[in-house]
Formats: C-alpha cells, sequence, structure tokens
C-alpha cells in the first residue's frame, strides 16, 4: 500500500514518510503503547486458542493511529471532557489512555472481574465511563448514530470537551454513517466532532472496491461542508499529526471533521477468519521500530528485550485471570434497571 | 379538562420547567407546528429533528449518555421499525456495561388504529416494545394518567417508552380524569396551551400551575371493579372495555372488571393475580395483531400460575395477523378489537362454569 495521501495539512503532514518528526519521549511512549497493545492481542489470541475465550476481536495493524488517539483524548468523566464512541479494535487507545491490558484478558475470559462488562460482552468491547468511553458494541456503525447526542450535550454546556466516533470502512455502508454526517452539520448547529474512519480496506471478506463508489471516504464530508482528510494511519507521525490537527480544529472551531485513515488488518477480521498473521500487509510497529532504530532513540535488542517482558508478563497474567471467578448465573438479574441516573451524577 | 395531548404537552413543560428535561425533539416537534398531534406546541425545549428515526433515537442516546435528559419523539411508531437495533442498545447499555452506564431518556410516539390512518399510520407497537428488555413502557388511557406516567417517565434513570394511543389524543377527559392544577374550563385552557392558527411567531403559552402527579411505573389501576370476569387492558382499549362492560351490566348483569395496566413493563402482576382471583375469568385485550401478542404473556403466566382459580380458559382478543389496516371503515373495524367484538368475548366468558 502506498504510504502517502492526499491531505489537507500540507505543511504539518505532507503525508506519508515527510511527516514531522515526533519529540522523542513521546515517539518512546507511543512506541511503549503500540508494543504493549500487540502483545495484548497476541495474547488474547493465544487465550482464545487455548479456549480460554469464545471469540477474539481486536486491532493489530491499528496501533500507529489508535495509540495517538488515546494520548489525545481528553481523557476524563462528564461533560468537560472528551466522548468516546469506538469500536471493536480499539485496544490500543484504550492502553493509551490508561487501560490495565489484564482487563482485556478478563473481558476474554468473561470473568466476574471484567471491569467491562462482568463477563456479558465480547473481547474489545469496553466501556469505561470514569474516561466517557461509551459501551462499544456489536452492531456495525450505530455509534454514528449517537455520537451526535454527546456532541449535541457538548455544544449545549458550552463545554470545551469534543465528541470522537469511530468505525470502520465497510460499516460507513449503513445508514448510521449517512445519520452522522447529517446531524453533525446542520446549519448552525454543527457539532464539535471529529468522525473516524478507519480504513483497512475489508469489511470481514468484502474488499473496498466491493462496496465503495466513492474513491475516498473522507470525500463524503465535503458535501456537508466539512473539513477532512485522508491520512496514513500505519505510519505514527501522520497518525499523530493527522489527528492533532483534526482534534485541534474540532475543539477550538466547534465544527465536524471527516477523518479516514489508512489502516492494515494484521491478523484478518477476528477469530471467525482464523486470527492469523498477514504477511503481506505493513506492520505498523515493525516500521516504527525501524524508525526508532535509525533514529537511535532505541536498539533492537532493546526491543525485543521489551516485547520479551511484556508477553512474559501477560502470559502470567492469563494464568492468574484463568483463576478469577466466572460471573454467577443470577447476575443475569443485575443491572437490567438503574435505580439511579449515573451518568447525572446521582448515586 | 385537558384533553391528553394537552396533558402530554402539559408534563412535558413541567418535564422541561423543574424535572430537568433538556431537549424534546422529532420531526416537526419545534415550531412552528409542535408536533404533528401539537403535543409539543409552546415548549421551550423543543427541536425539529432531520427526518430519521434513527437519528433521533441515537441522538437520544447520545444526549442521555452526556448526562441530559431528552424526550424524544417517534412520529408515528409505524416508523421506530427502522430503529428496533437502536431501541436494543438503548435497553442494553446498563446491562452489558454492567451498571457502568444508565439511559435516561424517554421515547414518545402515537401508536394503534382509531384515525383511519391506513396501512403506515395505524400500526402497534405494544407487542414490539415488549420484546426490548431494558425500557420501561407505559401507555396511558386518559388524560390524568398520561400527565402522570409522563412525569414518572422523565424522572425514570432509564429508557421508557411513552405510548400515545393516537385515538385517544384529543378525546374529552371524564370526571376523575383531571389534571392537578388545570383550569376546569376546557376553554380557558384551551386559550391558555393551544398555539393559535396562522401565524404563530409571536405566541406564548401561559402555563396552569401545575401540581406534581407521579404515577408509578409499574402499577395498574381499577378503573371498573367487576366479579363476573376481568379484562386486563390498556390504552385505547380502556374506554372501549369500559363502554362495553357498562352495556353489559344493563343488559345482562354480568358486571366486568377492568384492569388498565398502565404500564406494560413492569407490570403489574400483583393486581392482575388479585383481579383473576376475584373474578376466575380473563380476557387480555389489545389491538396489536395476536401472534406473538403481549396478551399472549399474560395468558401463559395466567394459565402457568393461576391455573387452579380459572374458571374458564383466558382469552386475547388482539388485532388480525394481517399486514396492515386498511384505510376502508369496513376493513379497520375488522383489524382491531371493537366495542361489540370485545362484549362479545366477555358476554362468552361470564357464561362459562367449570
Ligand atoms: C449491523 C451489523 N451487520 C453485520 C455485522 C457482522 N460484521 C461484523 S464485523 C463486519 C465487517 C466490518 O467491517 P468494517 O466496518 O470495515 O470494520 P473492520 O472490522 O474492518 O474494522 C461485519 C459485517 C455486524 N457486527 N453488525
Amino acid at each position: 500500500m502506498s504510504t502517502s495521501f492526499e491531505t489537507s495539512s500540507s505543511s504539518a503532514t505532507p503525508g506519508g514518510s515527510g511527516a514531522k518528526e515526533l519529540a522523542p519521549d513521546l515517539a518512546l511512549k507511543i512506541h511503549d503503547l503500540m508494543l504493549k497493545a500487540r502483545v495484548l492481542e497476541d495474547r488474547l489470541i493465544t487465550m482464545y486458542r487455548q479456549g480460554d475465550g469464545y471469540f477474539w476481536i481486536g486491532g493489530p495493524g491499528e496501533e500507529a493511529f489508535n495509540v495517538p488517539l488515546g494520548l489525545l483524548v481528553d481523557k476524563g468523566q462528564g461533560i468537560q471532557h472528551d466522548y468516546l464512541h469506538l469500536h471493536y479494535r480499539s485496544s490500543a487507545t484504550l492502553l493509551a489512555l490508561g487501560a490495565d491490558p489484564v482487563d482485556s484478558l478478563r473481558q476474554m475470559k468473561n470473568t466476574a472481574t471484567d471491569p467491562y462488562s462482568r463477563g456479558r460482552n465480547f473481547a474489545g468491547h469496553y466501556s469505561a465511563r470514569k474516561w466517557n468511553v461509551a459501551p462499544i458494541s456489536s452492531p456495525i456503525e450505530v455509534q454514528y448514530s449517537i455520537a451526535p447526542g454527546t456532541a449535541l450535550a457538548q455544544r449545549a454546556a458550552g463545554s470545551k470537551g469534543i465528541t470522537i466516533v469511530q468505525g470502520g470502512d465497510a460499516g460507513t455502508a449503513e445508514g448510521d454513517f449517512a445519520t452522522c454526517l447529517v446531524w453533525s452539520s446542520r446549519k448552525g448547529t454543527e457539532l464539535p466532532i471529529l468522525i473516524i474512519v478507519t480504513n483497512n480496506k475489508y469489511g470481514i471478506s468484502t474488499p473496498y472496491e466491493g462496496q465503495h463508489g466513492e474513491v475516498r471516504i473522507s470525500d463524503r464530508g465535503k458535501a456537508f461542508g466539512m473539513q477532512t482528510a485522508t491520512i496514513d494511519g500505519n505510519d505514527v507521525e501522520s497518525a499523530y499529526w493527522g489527528l492533532k490537527k483534526a482534534i485541534d480544529y474540532v475543539r477550538t472551531e466547534r465544527k465536524p471533521y471527516l477523518l479516514e485513515a489508512m489502516v492494515s488488518r494484521l491478523n484478518g477480521h477476528s477469530s471467525a477468519s482464523g486470527a492469523n498473521f498477514v504477511k503481506d500487509e505493513l506492520d505498523c510497529l515493525a516500521s516504527w521500530e525501524k524508525k526508532l532504530e535509525e533514529r537511535k532513540l532505541k536498539t533492537r535488542a532493546e526491543m525485543d528485550e521489551m516485547r520479551a517482558k511484556y508477553t512474559q508478563e501477560l502470559l502470567e497474567a492469563s494464568k492468574r485471570v484463568r483463576e478469577e471467578p466466572q460471573p454467577a448465573g443470577e447476575s443475569i438479574w443485575d443491572h437490567v434497571f438503574a435505580a439511579k441516573n449515573h451518568v447525572a451524577g446521582e448515586g | 379538562m385537558a384533553t391528553m395531548v394537552q396533558a402530554i404537552r402539559m408534563a412535558l413543560h413541567v418535564g422541561e420547567s423543574r424535572l430537568g428535561v433538556t431537549d424534546i425533539f422529532g420531526e416537526d416537534v419545534g415550531p412552528p407546528l409542535g408536533g404533528v398531534f401539537t403535543a409539543t406546541q409552546g415548549l421551550k425545549t423543543a427541536w425539529n429533528s432531520p427526518l430519521d428515526e434513527r437519528g433521533i433515537v441515537g441522538m437520544a442516546i447520545g444526549l442521555a449518555l452526556a448526562g441530559r435528559k431528552p424526550v424524544a419523539e417517534i412520529q408515528f411508531c409505524d416508523y421506530a421499525f427502522n430503529t428496533v437495533d437502536l431501541l436494543k442498545i438503548a435497553g442494553n447499555t446498563y446491562w452489558s456495561s454492567a451498571g457502568d452506564w444508565n439511559v435516561p431518556m424517554v421515547l414518545m410516539t402515537p401508536v394503534g388504529a382509531g384515525i383511519r390512518g391506513s396501512i403506515y399510520h395505524s400500526h402497534s407497537f405494544d407487542a414490539q416494545a415488549t420484546r426490548i428488555p431494558g425500557w420501561k413502557i407505559v401507555m396511558p388511557s386518559n388524560p390524568r394518567d398520561a400527565y402522570g406516567l409522563l412525569l414518572s417517565a422523565i424522572v425514570d434513570p432509564n429508557p421508557v417508552f411513552f405510548l400515545k394511543p393516537k385515538a385517544l389524543l384529543r378525546a374529552k377527559a371524564r370526571p376523575g380524569e383531571e389534571i392537578p392544577g388545570e383550569p376546569g374550563d376546557d376553554k380557558a385552557l384551551s386559550k391558555m396551551i393551544d398555539a393559535p392558527l396562522g401565524d404563530r411567531s409571536k405566541w406564548q403559552p401561559e402555563w396552569p400551575k401545575l401540581d406534581d402527579l407521579f404515577i408509578p411505573i409499574g402499577e395498574a389501576r381499577t378503573a371498573r371493579a367487576g366479579q363476573h370476569v376481568t379484562v386486563l387492558t390498556y390504552g385505547r382499549n380502556v374506554p372501549m372495555a369500559l363502554a362495553a362492560a357498562d352495556e353489559l351490566a344493563r343488559e345482562e348483569s354480568v358486571e366486568v372488571e377492568v384492569i388498565d395496566l398502565r404500564s406494560l413493563h413492569p407490570y403489574d402482576w400483583t393486581a392482575i393475580k388479585a383481579s383473576v382471583k376475584k373474578t376466575h375469568r380473563v380476557l387480555c385485550l389489545n389491538e396489536d395483531t395476536e401472534i406473538t401478542n403481549f396478551g399472549e404473556h399474560l395468558v401463559r403466566r395466567i394459565v402457568e400460575e393461576l391455573f387452579y382459580e380459572l374458571w374458564a380458559p383466558p382469552a386475547l382478543l388482539a388485532g388480525a395477523h394481517v399486514p396492515g389496516i386498511g384505510l376502508a371503515d369496513n376493513l379497520e373495524h375488522a383489524s382491531v378489537p371493537t366495542k361489540d367484538k370485545v362484549k362479545q368475548a366477555l358476554k362468552d366468558l361470564a357464561k362459562q362454569v367449570p
């Protein structure tokens, strides 16, 4: 895949390899999180294969984009912070927000200790009200219908927070994507919303060309008067600066922005398609590591050592998680109805 | 006395002025129209949405997640079917997030036949709604209940369906169905809160000083006491059952007990049980199509739990399982329960002895 894309951010992100260099600290921090996220996904796939889970879906291949996203978010609970309506490939974003990777293992193992759903939901289906991460649910693209609601609430509150919604390329065929464009751009009621499409060029097996007539998904935003860009989501610096530009725009202009990020899908769609590593897709982690080596920020040996250490830690964690309690059957009756309005700060 | 549509409007006014309602929206809900049935005229937080039901439900969920208190409207329930997976999400978010996020929204929508609405403006949604766990579902049969149930729906921290029986929206209230604080004089009330025809740009409603009335969700009301047969019903069929009961009392000396469920979920099993134990005969009455009907659920539970109390097989009188409601009078009458059908069903039940 080509690494250069048209982007409206011509000076800061000329696209691909020419993107402005990140400061060493940040470059290393991103690497650390990307590596952790990759090792986590590898562990989840192994757990699935060993029968310690029923289904795997996740984000290997999206780390170069999803880690910067998590780092650029104004994280917190409530209207003054950013709301995130993510999809099921967002583990790296969660880690960048500060999530404990062991909690992802718990969700894979559907334990009672899984903080995201207490054994009720699939892997990668996060929910974290403390960080405004709205519950991720399986129906493709519904988050695009829901996100304008938090954005309108922010607009009404005069909040500095913005809403960020993310989904896949195939899912943009759903009406919810059009809903998002329409409701975000009504004249006089423009919403502070960053609409992200991570384009890995596939549905489950349907290639991009099998569903899209448009050249760029981001072009669809132009009809609504939105700022748009397509960026290389496999390149950390393009992703970081592309995201930063988009987020800054939404934060200051309080208007929608449609950002398409080209990414790889390194382990296929999910466990349903085998979850095997796909060799002919660009590996954003490998290429970032190569850059760090070239810039002499880390040696190959150091990075291998980090990987071994994280792998070992998560292996041990998975053994511990295996011993954690499963939810009791009767717990299905918990949380059917709320007694208090938590989201409004009661209780 | 207020009509149901005025009652709804007054409840929404109370909602936005003292119960925290922040957004009342849907297609044509804002000015100048104030809703195709005028339920949202003169409200300060009412606004027009794009013509997009999925967007309306999604927006309501998002607003609710951000701590606001939306009341959204689907213009006719017939158009809510394209939102079913979003309705599921509203219903399952609290559960799937194990109590992390609740979704405090109200979704109101007019339901049922009775206005010669033909195939796409006469559908029912009660059976459908009861198929979506995580929602509370209410349906009033008179203005007072509409007011009291809507106030309860507004303060509830969960998604609540407020199903509006279209055929009753403009019906006159009966004695005992007053809203606390409304002026007794219909004309005076109309002058205060009904938007004038023509130019409304300068019009402001003058709201009466209304009192709180919270009719608890999950509590039925005995609309008429009787000892021979129980009718379990709600919405539009309540006045019909009452009329049939009055006639049966006169003509056949059959005393029918009419239980207005008011809430379909959670429903008032205590009241149902007490009534069935008293009359030993029961008719479930509603106008949604009869196959996999909410009344069927009630029949099943009554058979399972109250079998030895029964002197006759419990019956369901519901809408015909046909794809639509026809426009012609005869077609509409043939598709939904009518007073005569209700009377006949009750008479048949009352006759039976074990
Ligand atoms: C509404 C809906 N239809 C179908 C599915 C089954 N499904 C799961 S993932 C997927 C493909 C999604 O592709 P895309 O939107 O490009 O996202 P990606 O998984 O590639 O990130 C499908 C069809 C679903 N989850 N939801």
